[in-house]
């Protein structure tokens, strides 16, 4: 049945993302200045011009264009970066693993902190800890990530040294072997310990500052969520019948609670990685929002338009994602799809 | 022999925007080991406020301020939050709540709900397995369809009879003394309603337990209940045994209960006014504006109870 269920999504975000490729072909078309221009760069010359746009099928039909253009993209062939002259596929899977770990990181922060204060805040409904978290989650929503970066920089980088200002490994520290590509999962699957710390180190400053605007809206989200299932008739009974408190709240409520945290963190997901460009940039991160700053600062267009699918491709995956937790823990919606 | 449950001079009042609302101002009752008990009033009455109280689940805003809470010879009233749960709630005193499609937790099983109770109310030493196998033969009794797989299934996907069915083996799942309900059939559809009642009738007698049934039907009072409690704007207005009540009523609220509808199903839209707000309660009788046998001392002095030749205890000045 789950897997039903998953394949119906799959299938559901199929449309979606053929709607991506043609928006994305239509503005590469639109774009006024000639691609193959930019991809030969200033020097080049008309016959090199015109000989990448035969290479690129810039001069057929627009509909074939378009199935050239749909055929490449699912093969996963977005030609090469005009800036680092490798395949774009290549620069992305290397760098993808480091903007996933931070982005993995921030979710863990803002959930793991988030839920409790929100159920802690529910619970201390217009007293002062709820008045206290909600300044905070206002705060955290409306203050820029720049901002915070720097602060938080200047705070715990220069003044008290405690962690690292930028980067995801030290010069002196030798990177683990590539597996994975996550620097904390090889470094702990080849015992280099060292490594490990060092990396997690990293991934403090950045991964705070990812985190508190999601952070925020999950405080928010969960505390609205509890407040309203307090109200329901089933926790008077599971009062009555005597269930513990401890564990009528943080496993009865809680799970009623959480529907729209859920869809909340699954925005955020996306958001993250789209958003984690002005932080990677910032923190000088070796993932795809600081070579995105690069591609744009560049006019990559191949790069742009690779981070743009995988962006689209991101929040589908995260779409379905969504959907299945929804349904596990809320058994009705499973049964009515 | 002491009463199961006996209530006396309980008075409960809420804190609101417009000041303190009196819910309950001496509301009295006794509950006799085996019986059923009847409490009726119209809605709003303060039927279910009387029934959180002696559960200890009145909400932040309400404040017992005077009476007595007494269960099997104990003042529940003394009680703290933790004895309640660890000694009363879910293992001596059952719930059955009024509505049955939002009492259960719509995204758990309907075992790991029942389990719930029973882990920490049913006899020490049982195991899970026990558990499971007293739960399984409970809704067996009482014929919840495929009870060997009811457990592993999720509120939805029963019925509003069927779910008031597990919601009774809830309540008898840790063998209570004392079982509370609060208008139990009244979300249900008439032939489901007649079918439980009489089930609960049936295991009244069969469990040897006490039931303390609130409703606002006077045919299910006649049918089910021994003994019946009238309430009245948060008093107790007349309480005694049911053939003596609802053959010869006394007070002038419970007579126009019985005339507006002599049959089942009471709605109370019969009786002319309304019920007087807990803010602004009259100051002699609480009845008197709707009353008929109004005297002029009813407007100034609150009656006492007094018991009468039919064995009722009546508050009200008029003789009837
Ligand atoms: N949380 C609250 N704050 C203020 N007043 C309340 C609150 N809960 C109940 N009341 C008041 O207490 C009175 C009694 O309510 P209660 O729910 O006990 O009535 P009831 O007899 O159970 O009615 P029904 O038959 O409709 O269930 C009502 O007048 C109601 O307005
Ligand atoms: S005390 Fe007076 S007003 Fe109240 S019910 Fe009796 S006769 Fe009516
Ligand atoms: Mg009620």
């Amino acid at each position: 049945m789950i897997l039903r269920f998953v394949l119906r999504r799959c299938a559901l975000a199929v449309p979606s993302l053929i709607g991506l490729l043609v928006l994305t072909f239509v503005l590469i078309r639109v774009v006024p200045s000639d691609p193959a221009a930019a991809m030969a760069g200033d020097a080049a010359t008309p016959e090199q011009i015109a000989q990448l746009r035969h290479e690129y099928g810039l001069d057929r039909p627009v509909w074939e264009q378009f199935f050239v253009y749909a055929g490449k993209a699912v093969r996963l062939d977005f030609g090469e970066s005009a800036f680092s002259h490798r395949p774009v596929a290549l620069d992305i899977a290397q760098r993808l693993p480091a903007t996933l770990e931070l982005t993995f990181a921030a979710m863990a922060i803002s959930i793991f902190l988030g839920v409790p204060l929100g159920v802690f805040a529910a619970l201390r409904h217009n007293q002062w800890p709820d008045f206290a978290l909600r300044m905070v989650s206002v705060l955290g929503v409306a203050v820029a990530a720049f901002w915070v970066a720097i602060m938080l920089q200047l705070l715990f980088a220069m003044e008290l040294g405690w962690l690292p200002l930028r980067g995801e490994l030290s010069v002196s520290v030798p990177p683990p072997v590539r597996l994975s590509g996550f620097l904390l999962v090889d470094s702990l699957l080849t015992g280099r310990f060292d490594a490990f710390g060092d990396g997690l180190a990293h991934l403090v400053l950045p991964a705070v500052t990812l985190a508190l605007g999601g952070m925020a809206s999950i405080v928010r989200f969960t505390r609205a969520g509890v407040l309203d299932t307090l109200q329901q008739d089933f926790v008077t009974y599971e009062r009555a019948m005597g269930y513990r408190r401890m564990r009528l709240i943080w496993r009865y409520v809680l799970r009623n609670s959480v529907t729209a945290t859920i869809t909340q963190i699954g925005l955020l997901f996306g958001g993250l990685i789209a958003g984690g460009v002005v932080v990677e940039a910032i923190y000088d991160w070796p993932g795809i929002g600081s070579y995105t700053v690069n591609a744009i600062l560049t006019g990559d267009h191949q790069v742009m338009l690779a981070v743009t699918l995988l962006i689209g491709v991101v929040y589908a995956v995260v779409n379905i994602l969504t959907d299945l937790v929804h349904g596990l823990v809320d058994p009705r919606l499973m049964d009515r799809s | 022999m002491i009463p199961v449950l006996s209530v006396q001079g309980l008075k409960v009042s809420f804190r609101t925007d417009a000041g303190m609302a009196s819910v309950l101002d001496d509301v009295g009752l006794t509950l006799e080991r085996g019986q059923v008990l009847g409490v009726v009033g119209e809605s709003g009455c303060g039927k279910s406020t009387l029934i959180r109280a002696i559960m200890g689940i009145l909400p932040g805003a309400a404040r017992v301020n005077a009476g007595q809470i007494v269960f099997e010879g104990e003042n529940l009233l003394v009680f703290t939050e933790r004895e309640l749960n660890q000694q009363i709630r879910g293992s001596r005193i059952g719930f059955i709540p009024q509505d049955p499609l939002l009492s259960l937790n719509p995204v758990f099983k309907v075992g790991s709900q029942l389990l719930e109770i029973m882990r920490d109310h049913a006899p020490p030493g049982t195991s899970r397995a026990d558990h499971i196998q007293r739960l399984v033969s409970l809704l067996r009794r009482l014929q919840v369809p495929g009870p060997d797989n009811a457990l592993e299934r999720y509120p939805h996907q029963f019925s509003g009879g069927q779910r008031q069915r597990l919601l009774i083996a809830a309540a008898l799942a840790c063998s209570p003394g004392l079982v509370i309900a609060d208008e139990p059939t009244t979300a249900l559809d008439v032939t489901t309603q007649h079918e439980i009642l009489l089930l609960l009738r049936e295991l009244v007698d069969e469990l040897d337990i006490s039931l303390l049934f609130v409703t606002h039907d006077l045919g299910v009072v006649a049918a089910l209940c021994d003994t019946v409690c009238v309430i009245y704007a948060g008093q107790t207005v007349e309480s005694g045994p049911v053939e003596a009540v609802l053959r010869a009523p006394s007070h002038p609220y419970t007579q126009a209960l019985l005339a507006c509808h002599p049959e089942r199903s009471v709605s109370f839209t019969g009786i002319g006014g309304t019920v007087p707000s807990p803010l602004r309660m009259p100051t002699g009788c609480r009845f008197a504006p709707r009353c008929g046998y109004t005297e002029p001392i009813c407007a100034v002095a609150l009656p006492i109870a007094t018991r009468r030749k039919s064995g009722a205890d009546v508050r009200c000045v008029h003789s009837g």
